[in-house]
């Protein structure tokens, strides 16, 4: 089987949520996110000849991405070596374990977490995918990014009833979807 | 009030748009109409999960700059 075709003047709009969740939560910085976002679709639109077809859009650009991240943790740790580590405290009111307080951090979320989290991301990429583009933009905008219904209806030059029967429209497809795949 | 008109209160709830009144008279709604019940559940749970998988989406200005990026790479 091989009818998977590229189609790069797509890939920001199909793809570039997806790869952005996937890269921060590995990464943690949203600047270095979109460097390694962006290197990837570079080295995608160079190597487009090689794409087989085989996989989709969307693993192939995986793919890549994750050798940039990869490429990425091997440059931030050559930078270790030269790090300078402090053994004393500050001032003399901390009391306490350095080594420990410095490597334990009480707001990062332990791996299960993070498995789980990815998968569930996973999960509603894929379902966010089976969305008409524009609705799923609307959708998003809606939904994760918390714009006012005044603002998304001028950007999309629609009514606020027409935005509202996106919405559930969209929210109906997402439930029945995740209730399939997730819960 | 009719079950589209309940299912339209029960999406702007989701996003605060709803007011004090309108919340009550979807809740009176609900006591007697069981499929809005099992929509307004499926909603909260899908509210909840958007809220748990904490998800993001890239910047619209980073988009932006990608769009142009691929787009000079492609005309070279």
């Amino acid at each position: 089987m091989s009818n998977n075709q590229l189609n790069p003047n797509l890939w920001v709009d199909k793809y570039s949520d997806y790869l952005f969740n996937f890269t921060i939560v590995r990464v943690n910085d949203s600047e270095i996110t979109k460097d390694l976002i962006s290197e990837t679709f570079l080295a995608g639109l160079k190597s487009k000849d090689n794409f087989k077809g085989e996989a989709s859009e969307r693993t192939w650009l995986i793919s890549i991405l994750k050798r940039k991240i990869i490429d990425h943790y091997r440059k931030i740790n050559s930078n270790k070596v030269k790090a300078e580590v402090r053994i004393t405290y500050s001032n003399e009111e901390s009391e306490g374990n350095w080594l420990e307080e410095s490597v334990s951090d009480p707001y990062d979320k332990n791996a299960e977490d993070l498995i789980l989290n990815s998968e569930l991301g996973t999960a509603m990429h894929n379902c966010l995918d089976h969305l008409n583009e524009k609705h799923a933009l609307i959708f998003k905008m809606k939904t994760i990014d918390n714009f006012d219904t005044e603002a998304i209806c001028k950007e999309f030059n629609i009514s606020p009833s027409n935005l509202w029967v996106i919405i559930h429209r969209a929210r109906k497809a997402m439930a029945d979807c995740l209730n399939e795949n997730w819960f | 009030m009719k079950c589209e008109e309940a299912g339209h209160l029960c999406d702007r709830s989701q996003y605060k748009e709803a007011s004090f009144w309108e919340k009550l008279k979807l809740n009176i709604h609900l006591l007697y109409c069981s499929a809005c019940r099992a929509y307004t559940k499926n909603n909260i749970k899908l509210s909840n999960v958007f809220k748990k998988s904490n998800l993001k989406t890239m910047p619209l200005n980073d988009k932006k700059d990608l769009k142009e990026i691929i787009h000079q790479e492609m005309s070279k």
